[in-house]
């Protein structure tokens, strides 16, 4: 009972994290149809900020993750307006392309400012020992599944309340349509990929705080593709559950039964789902009027 | 308000479509642009919205004026925010999204706009509207999607209101339904009206003026009672021959028409 309560916090932080990171991947796709391959690295810069302003200029961390998320804003409308923009009209598979450049190029660029060793930094947010019916986790589990929640939420209320949101969903339904109510698509793209980008820089900054910032974080990456295809590529609610499934999933396997299947276990249920679901558990449906 | 002056429209850098096309809308009224399939009126009506860009459709020629400034070099949000929305034929709603963040998205360009009230008055002209604002677009009919395109070009409160074959695909009472708001529309709010329609014998019912395309451009033009008379109007638009039988068409209803277009 210990280790299953255990495996399902640690279980339900990674989903949380994952589903932050998934949160921008789906975002993009919905918007605009691409799919961005560099979303892990946006992940990873997010966590070397938060480093950079945490332990190399001692800043408050709250007062760190403002400065992160402006960074992290500032980097999504600056890759859309110079590189995605220029690419609007091309075939899917070079704008693609260009997303996994713009990957290599993000890592590269991390290497040369932060080197390619794993940085530990002293937890900015509190890590004491929580008891939880019997089970130890670490306070900043809790904080992370917490902020997670929260972040997810707002996105929610962002998307079904505000004009800007409600805005970009119409820009995912029909494009001409919306650009003939004068909601501009190249302004809705920005807010994407500026979105995007803020959920995977408090996503890398959640992750930096638990286990260090290192080269490797940029794996999220990967491990965004089971979450989004579970959960249905264009579904914000999909992108939530289908994270803390996967979370759950890889927590369960390798707590039960042993590490190395967590890794593969995921992609295994992706199969299976997607064989009885195939636009994901909860990907947009074709609507047809009879 | 809105005056064109021998446009030319280019596809693709080589089909060109629109061949010197005028016409003029004046405010407050409701004028027709009347034609048959691929006669070029949707062509004109983006050219004129700035839709044309993502049809990769260029405006080589001519100029677009509307209250008094030159519009056709400017971008399609700019456009909707100078008072020019246009209702794409086909309805276009989105489909995802609900009733009401239909009709939300509508507004997106006013500043300081009166959520409730606005929507208020779109639901005071099309109560089904009201009944399903909840529900998903997609699952509306098409004469509830038709409404719904029309309101939201309303939430817009555009000055220059542009519907594309508001009529194409419903059924007859559901077409004279639109009609009639559309002209509450134009008497009430005093939106000026572009109407686009293959249905030309409707359109004349509501037109202030009437504007018949062929082919690029304009070819006949005149009061909706005068084009009612023309021989070939009766036989090509309204489906009537010479002698006066009726083809497919119902006899016109003749309209006791206050020619407000020349007091
Ligand atoms: N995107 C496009 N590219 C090339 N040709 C087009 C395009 N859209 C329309 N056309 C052509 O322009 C002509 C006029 O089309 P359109 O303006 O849609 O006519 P209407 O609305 O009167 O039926 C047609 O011959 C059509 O084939
Ligand atoms: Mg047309």
């Amino acid at each position: 009972m210990e280790l299953f309560l255990q495996l399902t916090l640690t279980g339900l932080t990674n989903g949380a994290i994952l589903a932050l990171a998934a949160l921008g991947f789906v975002l993009i796709y919905k918007a605009s149809d691409v799919i961005n391959f560099a979303q892990g690295e946006f992940l990873l810069i997010g966590a070397y900020l938060i480093y950079a302003m945490v332990v190399q200029f001692g800043l408050h961390w709250t007062l760190g993750m403002v400065i992160t998320l402006l960074i992290a804003i500032l980097l999504g409308v600056l890759i859309e307006r110079l590189i995605l923009r220029p690419m609007i009209g091309e075939p899917l598979i070079s704008v693609i392309m260009v997303t996994i450049g713009l990957s290599s190029l993000l890592r590269a660029v991390v290497s040369t400012i932060w080197g390619n060793l794993p940085q530990a930094f002293p937890s900015f947010i509190p890590t004491q020992a929580v008891q939880i019916l019997g089970a130890k986790v670490g306070a900043d589990r809790l904080w992370a599944i917490g902020i997670a929640m929260l972040m997810l939420l707002v996105f929610n209320l962002f998307f079904s309340k505000s004009k800007e949101g409600i805005a970009m969903r119409a820009v995912a339904d029909d494009q001409t349509a919306a650009l003939s109510m004068g909601i501009s698509v190249s302004h809705i793209f920005a807010w994407a990929w500026a979105l995007a980008a803020v959920s995977a820089a408090i996503a890398g900054a959640l992750v930096a705080n638990i286990v260090g910032v290192g080269p490797e974080l940029s794996n999220f990456g990967l491990r965004v593709f089971p979450v989004v295809i579970l959960g249905g590529l264009d579904s914000i609610p999909g992108a939530i559950i289908g994270g803390i499934i996967i979370g759950l999933l890889e927590a369960y396997t390798g707590g039960y039964i042993g590490q190395g299947l967590n890794q593969v276990l995921p992609f295994i249920i992706l199969i299976l789902i997607l064989m009885i679901r195939p636009y994901g558990l909860f990907g947009k449906e074709i609507i047809e009027r009879v | 308000m809105l005056s064109l002056n021998n446009v030319e429209v280019i596809y693709n850098k080589v089909i060109l479509v629109l061949k010197g096309m005028s016409l003029q809308v004046p405010q407050g009224k409701i004028v027709a642009l009347l034609g048959s399939n691929g006669a070029g009126k949707s062509t004109t009506l983006k050219a004129i919205s700035g839709l044309l860009k993502p049809d990769n459709g260029e405006v080589t020629d001519g100029s677009i004026e509307f209250m008094g400034e030159r519009i056709h070099h400017r971008d399609a949000a700019e456009i909707v925010r100078m008072g020019i929305f246009q209702v794409m034929e086909g309805r276009r709603v989105f489909e995802h999204l609900t009733v009401e963040e239909n009709l939300i998205a509508g507004g997106y360009t006013r500043r300081g706009l009166n959520l409730n009230r606005e929507l208020e008055m779109v639901y005071h002209y099309f109560p089904r509207l009201k009944e399903r604002r909840t529900q998903r677009a997609g699952y509306l009919s098409g004469g509830e999607q038709q409404m719904l395109a029309i309101g939201r070009a309303l939430m817009a409160q555009p000055r220059l209101m542009m519907l594309d074959e508001p009529s194409l695909g419903l059924a007859p009472l559901l077409v004279a339904e639109i009609f009639h708001i559309i002209q509450r529309i134009n008497q009430e709010q005093g939106t000026t009206l572009l109407l686009v329609e293959q249905n030309a014998n409707l359109a004349l019912q509501v037109a202030d003026y009437a504007y018949i395309m062929e082919n690029g451009r304009i070819v006949l033009e005149g009061y909706p009672n005068d084009l009612r008379q023309n021989a070939d109007v009766r036989e090509f638009y309204l489906g009537l021959s010479e002698v006066g039988q009726r083809k497919s068409y119902r006899e016109v209803k003749h309209y006791k028409r206050r020619k407000r277009w020349l007091s």
